[in-house]
């Protein structure tokens, strides 16, 4: 008998959103109560989540097809907290643009649902059904503002490159099945023979297919256009929740299956994550949009990221989770802020639009100072101490070359934070913005902002929690 | 001791500047964040005099250690001071409260902003001063750039953004490399503490990497030839307070540095690299004095100024003579007070005659005698004429040249040279000469507050010019036993 107990948050998570769809359906003008409720039903996973499967060292279900692990556990937290930050903090912007309504937190539910299944998957093709059900849900969410061209086009580009690798991603999965002749993670790193070049070929397809989905370079090119495109709440949403499931599953895909086959994947995610550093840094410092600043932002925080899974220790794992953690409280304080813009029931995005905001908005240029010097990587900030723990795993394993030119794209990815900088304390002020804006807009931007002025007081909590992923 | 002086000497200005965060921000005269802020930093100046008192000159030990778990297992929380430190310390809450009275006349907006972020600047300061842990230095070393930045950028000149960027990227550019340095000592060594690596000593085969990783973010700070520019840049654009700050501490950060890191840590690669930074330091002191002397604008020349007497500093620390380390210590504590001074002399002028050009004064002596005759006190030091505390610091540091290389010396000694004739050309076409310009009738002389920091910049500058014993006596010993911890450690490895 399966301990269900271990999988009740997604039982609980699916048999809601069958609620929602039924009751939006029959029930009137409900999208309010739907939104609601849904953040809701966010919270209530969370804490089930904690409850019964965070105190679990490591138990497989459903014939090791899903596993549950301290990774997993925070993992899902992470995510189900940040989606509720989205849906709570975006409400305003959404009524403004006509986009209240009951499919969008539905949708959001149902992205959730695949990522849970996702960071639990054990075996190829559980994982493959978590990614194309939160997928599904990602596209259509892309073109959610379907009056505006751009927001169809963000779509459609995001649905034909992302079907694109995850038919690659199907590719690897196919060659790896063919060599191991199972589909299960465990069986697989069982009967391993490193000889096998055709299992390289296989492990190259599905960490391309992933690296299309967080980001990475060379398989960006989705990413600004999408970003920049989407309605702003799904950016935020894109650029904070789809991350994390992609990012453990890339964890446990390279360390469970293929841990012992390093040599050959080592060298990949180096590069990816050098390119990503590099390029990210370099092409976001001509950007006008700063939803596309984002995007490239985004790009070469993820390099930072890979750095550490290049490491193959836990110590590397441990620090890619601090840094996507940290990362994901400074963007939302950011794309807080973004949401702020707003004067007469229109949003500004761009870059110039913030000229000057230091003399009429002082304590919301103070937070944005915070957060861009933080996403620069200064200390005493928190996106310094996320860079310090990614480069003492790397350094810790002689990867000097990578520690030296990801501090070194640091300093170019500087340069266009302290541009904006530059626009809202050094330039000319413009009109004043509305400050009308939601109690739950104003939360998330303080406590944001708080966390991350003050993380260095006490840096060993975060650290205390991921230590106890050990995933070799 | 069980009261944690250091850490409330550091925290203690960061919480004048939250309080300041809560007052109204009125336009025009701000007096209560004034007072505020003066207020802070006068009492963190007492708590250092009192620190100087009560800290014992007989032992190199650190004292008034405190040491908390701050990442677990990983990096604690350590500060102390040594006769090294102390010093540093005391300057730079002698030199903030003078910079606070000094912003009267020239920030004219957003004082509060400006306040709070020369406050939270003293407490990086320090805290760079104490920390005796890597990751804590870097952080403080670090931190000090963002409201740097904001001061050059938000209260600078016409070219301010180009400046602020320019100091800012410099700056970091060299310090991540020292970061490398910092985590790869922790991976070589297990541990960042700097007590624990003065006692293990650092492996000999990785010293010459760290050794230049750490070169790399001193040099800038300091600023050696050739990554200098950004210094002249980021002097003539910042307030006359941001100028102050940046030539009395900033940049004896790196000085600092070099002394309590480099030669602490890597004797091996120290030894090694002397000739190198001879070389830069020589080449420092002659080109920048001969620069300076072509220099049309007093705050560039003073800034070029500054890079020659970093020059002397750099060249006293690698002499690893007794004389060349004391006086490199004492030099850069005079130039801190003189430097100071000369900035805000030229801040005096450019608040009245909004010029900086030299070419638009002159004959200003008998307009302005009070301003005229402090000018020339400091003119004098900065050429260390003996009698100012500048004599004693170049003359240690000549000695202990002269000891160790002789050509070096004597180049070293045409740059003092060059550097009476630069300091007395701007002191005579300011002052003296005839009155042409005919605005300059009409210029007032110091008024009380200006006359105020000047007298207080000038009487330890002249009270150690004649008897600098007890700064002397301060750091003898500390100096002493890191010579002889630095022989030590070069015959282990």
């Amino acid at each position: 008998m399966e301990n269900f107990n271990l999988i009740l948050p997604e039982i609980f998570i699916a048999l809601s959103i069958m609620f929602l769809l039924i009751l939006g359906v029959f029930k009137k003008d409900s999208s309010k109560l739907i939104f609601n409720t849904s953040q809701l039903i966010l919270l209530i996973t969370a804490v089930i989540t904690i409850n019964e499967t965070f105190s679990v060292n490591r138990v497989t279900l459903f014939k090791d097809s899903v596993v549950i692990d301290q990774m997993s556990s925070l993992m899902k937290i992470i995510t189900l907290l940040g989606a509720f930050l989205v849906l709570t903090i975006s409400t305003n912007y959404l009524k403004t643009f006509k986009l209240f309504k009951i499919e969008y937190p539905v949708l959001v539910l149902c992205s959730v649902l695949g990522m849970m299944v996702m960071i639990s998957s054990n075996d190829l093709i559980v994982f493959y059904m978590g990614l194309e059900l939160q997928s599904l849900a990602l596209y259509v969410l892309a073109t959610f503002n379907r009056d505006q061209l751009q927001s169809s086009e963000a779509g459609l580009k995001y649905f034909v490159l992302s079907a694109l690798s995850s038919g690659l991603l199907l590719y690897g999965c196919s060659l790896i099945y063919g060599f191991s002749g199972s589909t299960n993670f465990d069986i697989i790193s069982n009967q391993l023979n490193s000889n096998e070049y055709v299992l390289t070929f296989g492990i190259v397809f599905i960490i391309v297919g992933l690296a299309f989905k967080i980001s990475a370079v060379p398989f960006h090119m989705w990413a600004p256009d999408v970003y920049q495109g989407s309605p702003t709440s799904v950016t935020l949403f894109f650029t904070m929740v789809p991350k994390i499931a992609a990012l453990t599953v890339f964890i446990r895909f390279l360390y469970v299956p293929f841990l012992n086959l390093i040599d050959q994947w080592q060298m990949i995610i180096v590069f990816l994550s050098i390119a990503s550093m590099l390029f990210g840094a370099i092409a976001a410092i001509g950007q006008t949009n700063i939803k596309r600043l984002i995007a490239y932002s985004s790009i070469g925080h993820i390099g930072y990221t890979l750095a550490g899974l290049a490491t193959g220790t836990n110590e590397g794992i441990q620090s890619s989770i601090v840094y996507i953690s940290i990362y994901i409280i400074m963007n939302l304080a950011l794309f807080s802020c973004l949401l702020m813009l707003k004067r007469n029931n229109k949003y500004y995005e761009d870059i110039d639009d913030l000229s000057g905001l230091s003399k009429n908005h002082p304590l919301l240029s103070l937070s944005l100072l915070a957060i861009l010097f933080s996403l620069a990587g200064i200390p005493p900030l928190a996106g310094f101490f996320a860079k310090f723990y990614i480069f003492k795993a790397v350094i810790e394993q002689s990867m000097f070359f990578l520690a030296v030119v990801g501090l070194l794209s640091t300093v170019v990815a500087a340069f266009y934070y302290l541009r904006i900088i530059k626009i809202i304390y050094f330039d000319e002020e413009k009109e004043k913005y509305d400050e009308d804006h939601s109690i739950w807009l104003k939360f998330s931007l303080t406590f944001s902002t708080i966390l991350i002025l003050l993380y260095f007081i006490f840096p060993s909590q975060l650290i205390d929690v991921v230590s106890r992923i050990n995933i070799i | 001791m069980n009261f944690p002086i250091l850490s409330s000497l550091i925290l203690l200005p960061t919480i004048g500047a939250l309080f300041l965060f809560f007052t109204k921000d009125k336009e025009g005269n701000n007096s209560t964040a004034k007072y505020v802020s003066l207020f802070t930093t006068s009492v963190n100046f007492l708590i250092s005099i009192y620190l100087w008192v009560s800290f014992d000159q007989s032992t190199s030990n650190f004292q008034f250690i405190e040491d908390r778990t701050w990442i677990e297992g990983f990096i604690n929380y350590k500060v102390g001071v040594d006769g090294i430190s102390i010093l540093f310390i005391i300057l730079t809450t002698f030199i903030t409260p003078l910079c606070i009275i000094s912003v009267n006349n020239s920030v004219k907006k957003r004082l509060r902003d400006f306040l709070i972020a020369i406050l939270i600047l003293e407490s990086f300061m320090i805290g760079v001063f104490c920390a005796l842990d890597l990751v804590v230095f870097y952080l403080f070393f670090e931190a000090g750039l963002i409201p740097m930045f904001l001061i050059i950028g938000i209260w600078g000149g016409p070219r301010r953004v180009y400046s602020a960027f320019k100091f800012f990227l410099y700056t970091l550019l060299g310090s991540v490399l020292m970061l490398v340095a910092i985590i790869s000592i922790y991976w070589i060594s297990g541990t960042t503490d700097v007590i624990k690596l003065y006692e293990l000593g650092i492996d000999a085969k990785y010293q010459n990497l760290l050794w230049l990783a750490f070169f790399s973010s001193f040099a800038v700070k300091t600023p050696m030839w050739p990554v200098h520019t950004w210094l002249p840049d980021a002097h003539v654009e910042a307030p006359t307070a941001g100028s102050v700050l940046l030539a009395a501490i900033l940049l004896k950060m790196a000085g600092y540095g070099f002394i309590r890191f480099s030669l602490g840590l890597f004797p091996v690669a120290s030894e090694v690299f002397t000739p190198l930074i001879y070389a830069l330091s020589v080449i420092a002191i002659i080109a920048t004095s001969l620069i300076a002397l072509m220099q049309e604008d007093m705050k560039k020349l003073i800034a070029y100024s500054s890079v020659a007497h970093m020059g002397f500093v750099t060249l006293g620390v690698f002499t690893l003579q007794q004389q060349g380390i004391e006086g490199s210590i004492i030099q850069m504590i005079s130039h801190g007070l003189v430097s100071a001074a000369l900035f805000l002399c030229v801040g005096v002028v450019y608040d009245r005659m909004h010029s900086r050009l030299i070419s638009s004064y002159g004959g200003i002596v008998t307009i302005v005698p009070k301003y005229s005759i402090l000018f020339m006190i400091f003119t004098l030091a900065a050429l260390g004429l003996p009698g100012t505390s500048g004599f004693v610091g170049e003359f240690l540091i000549l000695m202990g040249v002269f000891k160790d290389n002789f050509l070096v010396a004597v180049l070293a000694s045409i740059g003092v040279i060059i550097g009476a004739a630069y300091m007395l050309w701007l002191y005579k076409r300011v002052v003296f000469g005839k009155l042409i310009n005919s605005d300059l009738k009409s210029m007032m002389d110091l008024d009380r507050s200006e006359y105020f920091i000047l007298t207080c910049l000038a009487i330890p500058t002249l009270y150690f010019g004649f008897y600098p014993d007890p700064l002397i006596n301060t750091i003898e010993v500390s100096v002493n036993d890191l010579i002889n911890m630095y022989n030590r450690n070069l015959i282990i490895k």
